[in-house]
């Protein structure tokens, strides 16, 4: 078997992959099979974030011409344009979501991230992310303003003077306003972690939230 | 030197009967290096942005990230991909006696191959990007792709199937890695995309991410290490026996590691130690590997010196076996606190996927191009030596430099700095990291530059030159 073509085929090619597979693969699928996959609808159902109508009432004439009403369907559409330029620009390459309960992750971002955060279709795939050249983005809803979020974009080292971020100068249109997608990558942003219960969360505001993941609501998820 | 790319006379007669089409080898290997030199150009730029000094600011089609993923895609798509389908075309028929499936099918893959790699790049700087780490083939390439990897698959297994006799070690890998391909891009490209989310998908992600280099890279690199070290060293691989262990053992564990990539994430605890024990494992099977090769080398290590493609190949296993070791240790849970989302992890990537199959790649194309082209050798050796020693030394240096940024990163984070101190930190790191970058993508200017003088000199004429005199036209070697 160990030399002969029908064993390398069969045995290490096929049967070890599919070892492995469903080991590694198929087992994690069943064990959360319980959770149901979320669509970016059935998650706006539990309201939207404040800083979305925030943009509306800034920019009333941009944002009609835009998305129209700051209402679920707009702010879905919103999220829904922004987790594709997160994931088309590479943002995830720079930027994790995904707060780990060591290295003191949870005193500078927040609640540790649980399983059933990632249940649903913005994370298909999932956006764990690799490398964190800038910081974590999982609970980043609430923790600037959208003004803040509108210079940063435009011109990080204008609020992070040693900001090694690109300048999304694209994002917005002649007059600095955020255009459509720059919008939406605001809301995007504003969207990361609104679902918990306790949010935003400062870095020095001592122990995240009401403790470990497992005890935290989360609204709606 | 310059005979050291004529080192194996005897299987010249293949060619003869026209068994190898070298010109479609001679196409790959070309095409392959020009997409390193675009992939390499395209981290140079993303590196340039660490260095707030991004040349091509406010172009959205010169978006940072999308050239990040250009690098990537363009090294493992472009250049990786290439070149082992050149090596496969030019080792299959000669191990086995028989063409390839279907002579025509070969040039259909190779021009859908550049296609699906080309259109990759399109798709990525259009911003379609799928959020899969190596993967980010837009989705609408990657049912092509899959065509593609299947059609490669009959193209080079019946020679492998159909040929008597026992098989040598180096079809073994390519039995492996030709189902094992297809199946891991399947598994990647369309399972946490269309079925899975959240963590379940992380877990596949992670598979996919490591399967691409354990079970399509790596396979195919020991392949080509099995054939053409012995070439080289006229000699037969010291153990069979290990040879045994070095592939089974890789088969095994290789598939169960992928979870290693996230550690500490929601994807079950226990699969995680899992993940973690199977990385380990490997480490003591590569440790069989190596030894083999380096008790295949005892008593040849002249060799070293003398020629060209047996240093990249024993300098790229080195590495491998640094990249393991390393592996086994930033597997663990104690190293990942630190490292795990640090530079650290860049400086591995890069030490695998350049530092050795780069190295072996570049070797092959060093022992085999002038051969698959007619011509009589290189056109400088010492250029050679200068690829080498700029390639290999800039290499060593951005390993080192990024391995420290991402424990200087690690601990930052851990200490609760602030993020700007960590950046401020990491500038010097940095900058280093773009220099030995560069001096790499100029060593790899210069050894385009003795390919194009090499194909430019005449080519051998019939039964003349370095070769025996294998008499007669030789159909196989036309100039490319
Ligand atoms: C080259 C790597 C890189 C890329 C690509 C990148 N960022 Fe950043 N990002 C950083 C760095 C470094 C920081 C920290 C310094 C700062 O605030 O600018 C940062 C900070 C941030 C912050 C502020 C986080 C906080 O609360 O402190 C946000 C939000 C952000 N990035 C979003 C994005 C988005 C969205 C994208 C994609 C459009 C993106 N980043 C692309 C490197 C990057």
């Amino acid at each position: 078997m160990f030399e002969s073509k029908t064993g390398i085929f069969l045995v290490a090619g096929l049967g070890f992959f599919a070892l492995a597979f469903l080991v590694m693969g198929l087992l994690p699928w069943l064990i959360y099979r319980g959770e149901p996959i979320l669509t970016v609808d059935d998650m706006v159902q539990k309201g939207i974030v404040p800083e979305f109508v925030e943009l509306a009432e800034r920019f009333p004439k941009q944002f009609a011409q835009y998305f129209g009403k700051p209402d679920e369907k707009s702010f879905a559409a919103a999220i829904r344009r922004g987790h594709q330029l997160y994931v088309g620009e590479a943002c995830w390459h720079c930027h994790s979501q995904q707060v780990r309960p060591v290295s003191n992750e949870t005193l500078r971002w927040g609640p540790v991230s649980h399983a059933r955060e990632y249940q649903n279709e913005l994370q298909m795939p999932v956006l764990f992310g690799t490398r964190r050249v800038g910081p974590d983005l999982a609970r980043e809803a609430g923790r600037r303003t959208n003004d803040w979020h509108i210079a940063h974009f435009f011109k990080p080292r204008a609020v992070a003077p040693l900001s090694v971020m690109p300048e999304y100068t694209w994002f917005f249109d002649a007059n600095g306003v955020p255009n459509r997608d720059g919008m939406a990558l605001i809301t995007y942003m504003q969207w990361l972690g609104s679902w918990l219960d306790h949010y935003p969360y400062y870095q020095g505001e001592g122990p995240a939230g009401p403790g470990p993941a497992e005890k935290v609501n989360m609204r709606g998820i | 030197m310059a005979s050291q790319a004529h080192a194996v006379p005897a299987s010249e007669s293949h060619e003869i009967r026209g068994l190898v089409d070298t010109r479609i080898v001679a196409f790959y290997l070309v095409t392959g290096l020009i997409f390193l030199l675009i992939s390499m150009l395209a981290g140079f730029l993303f590196s340039m942005q660490f260095l707030q000094h991004y040349p091509l600011k406010g172009i959205a089609l010169f978006s940072p990230g999308k050239w990040r993923l250009i690098h990537t895609n363009g090294v493992a798509y472009g250049f990786i991909a290439n070149i082992f389908l050149g090596m496969m075309h030019w080792a299959i028929p000669r191990m086995t006696l028989r063409p390839v499936f279907d002579k025509r099918l070969s040039w259909f893959i190779y021009v859908a191959w550049q296609a699906i790699v080309l259109a990759t790049v399109v798709g990525l700087l259009a911003g379609q990007a799928q959020a899969l780490e190596w993967g980010e083939t837009p989705i609408w390439v990657d049912p092509v792709a899959q065509l593609g990897l299947i059609l490669v698959a009959i193209n080079f297994l019946p020679p492998i199937i159909r040929a008597p006799g026992p098989m040598y070690v180096t079809n073994w890998y390519f039995i492996a890695a030709l189902v094992w391909t297809p199946l891991v891009y399947a598994m990647g490209s369309f399972i946490p995309q269309y079925f899975f989310a959240g963590a379940p998908a992380g877990a596949i992600g992670g598979m996919f991410i490591h399967d691409l280099v354990g079970l399509f890279v790596t396979p195919l690199g020991w392949g080509m290490m099995y054939y053409s070290v012995p070439i080289l060293l006229k000699k037969p691989v010291w153990s069979h026996g290990l040879s045994l262990i070095g592939f089974w053992g890789l088969a095994f564990f290789y598939p169960l590691t992928g979870i290693h990539h996230f550690l500490f994430s929601p994807i079950p605890m226990f699969l995680q130690y899992g993940a973690v024990i199977s990385t380990i494992a490997i480490e003591f099977v590569v440790t069989t590997v190596i030894i083999n090769f380096f008790m295949t080398l005892r008593g040849s290590g002249d060799m070293l010196r003398s020629n060209i493609p047996i240093r990249w190949y024993y300098v790229g296993m080195v590495n491998y076996f640094i990249t393991c070791l390393q592996c086994s240790f930033q597997t663990t849970l104690t190293f990942q606190k630190i490292i795990h989302f640090t530079d650290w992890v860049v400086g591995h990537a890069h030490l695998v996927m350049f530092g050795v199959f780069g190295f072996w790649l570049i070797g092959f194309v060093v022992q085999i191009l002038p051969r698959a082209c007619g011509k009589a050798g290189w056109y400088s050796n010492s250029i050679n030596e200068w690829v080498f020693w700029l390639t290999s030394s800039s290499m060593a240096v951005m390993f080192v430099d990024l391995m420290i940024a991402g424990l200087v990163q690690g601990y930052q984070w851990r200490d609760l700095a602030p993020w700007e101190a960590s950046l401020k930190a990491s500038t010097p790191f940095w900058l280093v990291r773009t220099v030995a970058g560069t001096a790499m993508i100029v060593a790899q200017f210069m050894f385009a530059y003795n390919i194009v003088k090499t194909l430019a000199a005449k080519p051998v004429a019939a039964g003349a030159a370095a070769r025996p005199a294998a008499g007669g036209a030789q159909p196989g070697l036309a100039p490319a």
